[in-house]
């Protein structure tokens, strides 16, 4: 065999503390190596014409690039070298960068363990073979979970783009947090004014199906081909035939059931509509507080209904439903706001959150959008609003910063004043965070225009003074101790991920960080993509996000998923599983072992049974490859040999280096 | 290239492609400095690594021996690590009697957000086995006789 070897410099990135071109010069000594060459940017167009050319003068038939992460540009290569006429797959990337010139500073030590790393690749591209894709057919239709925002804009474009969508909300209507909020920063128009036409265009659109009141029971399948099993939760009325009328509602004996979408500011009936504006405009009955449940008679509402769609024995039920890709838009979740015991929550009734606040200042909301203090519906004349409350807290485990709140909370800042005109308004705030277009200018006005004032600082402790409440903090830019009486405290509770956010992704197959947040491939270049084929991202459930970004990356996701359904066919990735069946003794172990039931019995003209890998099934992961007994079943790219071959060539070097 | 004998031990680590190579990948990316001494080996999933496969290494000469894969639970493949655990739990239990003291062999699971994490592994596990210095190979010391 004929390998070229190429290390990269990286400017400095890597040359700084590896000596590249000593690196490039030991390895023209391995077996099969003809040619070594170092540069200053090898992924650069340049870098990577100089391989191009080196494969036509060297008649070279393997390629190893000892550069940055695989993970990182193992494609961009694997591309390269096909230009110049070779198999993709006769290429290995040495890491040389993430895991070597970046994690040490001794020189020495780089340069050698960047030569054994390079000695590896080389052993193992020694043992390729070459590999070609086969293609398979792809079901255009695309699964949304979460219909916040971000989902319902992903579902829209993609709807648009002529796919049929399949929409899944766990809530009974769609529209995210969106449609609790009061008004948006930093336009301050109405939320649901803007929020409303697309929940319509949603409900409406012949190519989505709605799925709201449901949830992701399990998916199997891969990219093209999934397989999921949607939980439609019992709602105890016939959908079919409720027009959400709501005359059950105004006859519901059971008026204290916990009202979600107003944050329990106030209570609702058992059976509900959550709010006017929810599409679908259905009635949901909870069983934890309809009177049937609880006390086994009732039935008040099936008999007000003029449709007799009330049905209490109603069950929950698992559809199953076949697409393509998936988009994954769950949103996030807010802190529980008694984990905040300094702030009094939970203790004192007029220390209420952030998006409590949001239900008393919407006009649709529980008080028409008079703003009142829950403990005796008095107009507060002084509110203090506290940033960060959880948020880049270490000592909470939550050190990153939820986004949106330095801006709500000047938005709601500036509504108070506009609601309350003879009321003071107070921020106590670590930094006020206000980077994109037009924020920086909101804030200012907040401050300016409407007089709020800014604290810089901490809030110790909160506590009560006859009827009001006393915030003492820092004020750290006049180096003071401040107490300031008040009326209302708004916390502004830190941005959490989704309820049951791990367990979604453990369905999923994809990644989450620490707190639950799902992780996309790349943080800068492939922003909405999972390293789940097939599976993006939209919305909070990476990270906390503003609308304005939500609703970017649902049109991304979208669009990578109109992208992918391009074409009729997928290209397989060749690096699976493979049966010598003159080696196979018939166990089936392998086929046991399989996650994705990728390997099936097949009868040879001879009578014997082997296993067979299905292509399209199979997903690479190897499982089979360690459990055969006979090593008759090799994972592509990560055969037995191949690995042997790398520890070989390592152990080799070590023993070079004790000896001489 | 002489000068990193006597300093450097021989240490090298079976990685899952998506979690642990990804984290190691993010340790580097935000420049967490790791000890030299050991060399990663990209698998696709901790399920792949066949106990055998660690032997080989021991046989061959390594000092040290990690494997790493995603937390339970969060693996790519759905349930390749498990099947990893209950391997190489058997493979960590069984070493001894090979004559491998039982801490050049650690199997772990880092994800690929946990740079800090992998960080701290590589700087643990190299400490281990810098404790238990290099490994007398099969065949070396007292005339073979000694496997022990
Ligand atoms: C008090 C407050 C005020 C705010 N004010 C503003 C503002 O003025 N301007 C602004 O730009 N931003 C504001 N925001 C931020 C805004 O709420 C978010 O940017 C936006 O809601 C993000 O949209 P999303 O679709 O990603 O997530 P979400 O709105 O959280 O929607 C996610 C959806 O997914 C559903 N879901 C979750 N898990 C599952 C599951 N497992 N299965 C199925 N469905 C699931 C949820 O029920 C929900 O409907 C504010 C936030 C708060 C807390
Ligand atoms: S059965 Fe009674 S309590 Fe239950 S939802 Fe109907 S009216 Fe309300
Ligand atoms: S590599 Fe083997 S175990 Fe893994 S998916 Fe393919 S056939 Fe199944």
């Amino acid at each position: 065999m004929r390998i070229g070897v190429f290390v990269c410099h990286c400017g400095t990135n890597i040359d700084g503390t590896v000596d590249s071109h000593q690196v490039a010069e030991e390895a023209k000594k391995f077996p099969h190596v003809v040619y070594a060459t170092d540069y200053l940017y090898t992924c650069s167009e340049p870098g990577q014409q100089e391989i191009q050319q080196a494969v036509g003068e060297h008649d070279l038939d393997g390629v190893v690039v000892a550069a940055c992460s695989p993970r990182m540009h193992e494609n961009t290569f694997r591309r390269t070298i096909e230009r110049a006429g070779l198999n993709r797959y006769m290429f290995e990337m040495a890491n040389i960068r993430e895991h070597c010139s970046w994690i040490g500073e001794d020189r020495e030590a780089n340069t050698h363990k960047a030569i054994e790393l390079v000695r590896m690749a080389v052993a193992k591209v020694a043992n390729h073979v070459h590999l070609h894709p086969s293609y398979f057919e792809v079901n255009k239709r695309v699964l949304v979970i979460g219909a916040g925002v971000a989902g319902m804009q992903a579902a829209l474009d993609c709807a648009d783009g002529g796919l049929d969508v399949v929409l899944v909300e766990k809530k009974s209507s769609i529209g995210g947090r969106m449609a609790q909020l009061d008004k948006t920063f930093p336009t301050v128009d109405c939320s649901i004014c803007i929020l409303g036409p697309k929940m319509v265009d949603v409900g409406q659109h012949e190519k989505i199906k709605l799925c709201t009141y449901s949830e992701i029971e399990d998916i199997s399948g891969y990219v093209g081909n999934y397989t999921v099993n949607i939980r439609r939760k019992a709602t105890y009325v016939d959908w079919g035939k409720c027009t959400g009328c709501g005359l059950c509602m105004e006859k519901c004996p059971s008026k204290k059931a916990y009202d979600y979408h107003n944050e329990g500011i106030a209570d609702t009936t058992a059976i509900n509509i959550s709010f006017p504006q929810a599409i679908p405009k259905k009635a949901t009955i909870d069983p934890e507080y309809c009177r049937q449940f609880t006390k086994g008679k009732c039935g008040v509402c099936a008999k007000v209904c003029p449709l007799g769609a009330i049905d209490y024995e109603m069950e929950d039920e698992i559809v199953a439903e076949e697409v393509g890709a998936i988009i994954v838009a769950t949103g996030y979740g807010l802190l529980n706001m008694e984990e905040l015991g300094e702030y009094g929550a939970g203790r004192y009734p007029d220390v209420i959150t952030g998006i409590q606040y949001e239900r008393f200042l919407n006009a649709s909301g529980p008080t028409q959008g008079h703003v009142v203090r829950p403990s005796d519906g008095e107009e507060p004349k002084r509110v203090v609003f506290i940033s960060c409350a959880g948020s880049r807290d270490a000592s909470l485990d939550r050190p990153y910063c939820s986004n949106f709140c330095c801006m709500y909370i000047a938005k709601q800042a500036i509504l108070t004043r506009d609601h309350i005109p003879d009321s003071e308004v107070y921020v106590f705030y670590m930094d006020t965070r206000s980077p994109s277009k037009g924020y920086e200018e909101f804030i200012r006005r907040a401050q300016e225009e409407y007089g709020v004032q800014y604290v810089r600082g901490r809030v110790s402790r909160i506590y009560p003074k006859g009827k009001r409440m006393v915030v003492r903090g820092a004020d750290t830019l006049l180096g003071t101790q401040v107490e300031v009486e008040t009326d209302l405290v708004v916390l502004a509770t830190a941005a959490t991920c989704a309820p049951e956010a791990e367990e979604l992704a453990e369905k999923l197959r994809i990644s989450y960080d620490e707190y639950g947040f799902y992780m996309e491939s790349h943080p800068k270049l492939r922003p909405v993509e999972t390293n789940t084929s097939g599976v993006f991202l939209a919305g909070a459930c990476q990270g906390p996000k503003d609308i304005p970004a939500a609703v970017g990356q649902g049109s991304a996701a979208a669009s990578k998923v109109l992208s992918l359904f391009s074409k009729d066919q997928l290209e397989s990735d060749p690096q699976i599983a493979q049966v010598m069946e003159l080696r196979c003794v018939g166990c089936l172990k392998c086929a046991d072992t399989c996650p994705f039931q990728a390997i099936e019995e097949k009868e040879l003209p001879d009578g014997r049974v082997v296993g067979h890998v299905i292509e399209t099934v199979c997903q690479g992961c190897g499982l089979c490859t360690s459990i055969c007994p006979s090593g008759a079943i090799q994972l592509q790219q990560c055969t037995d040999n191949q690995l042997i071959a790398e520890v070989e060539a390592l152990c080799q070097a070590w023993r070079e280096r004790s000896s001489g | 290239m002489p000068g990193m004998e006597g300093t450097e031990l021989r240490i090298i680590g079976f990685l899952c492609n998506w979690c642990s190579y990804g984290g190691a990948d993010t340790a580097g990316v935000s420049r967490f400095k790791q000890p030299t001494d050991l060399r990663i080996i990209r698998v696709p999933c901790s399920g792949r690594v066949d106990p055998l496969l660690v032997v080989k290494a021991f046989m061959e000469g390594a000092d040290g021996v990690l494997v790493s894969g995603c937390h339970p639970r969060d693996c790519h493949y759905s349930e390749g690590n498990f099947y990893a655990r209950r391997r190489l739990e058997v493979l960590k239990r069984f070493l001894p009697f090979m004559g491998i003291e039982p801490g050049r062999f650690e199997y772990t699971w880092v994800s690929a957000s946990e740079g800090a994490r992998w960080q701290k592994v590589v700087t643990d596990f190299t400490d281990q086995v810098h404790a238990l210095g290099p490994r007398r190979n099969f065949g070396e010391g007292n005339g073979g006789g000694d496997i022990r």
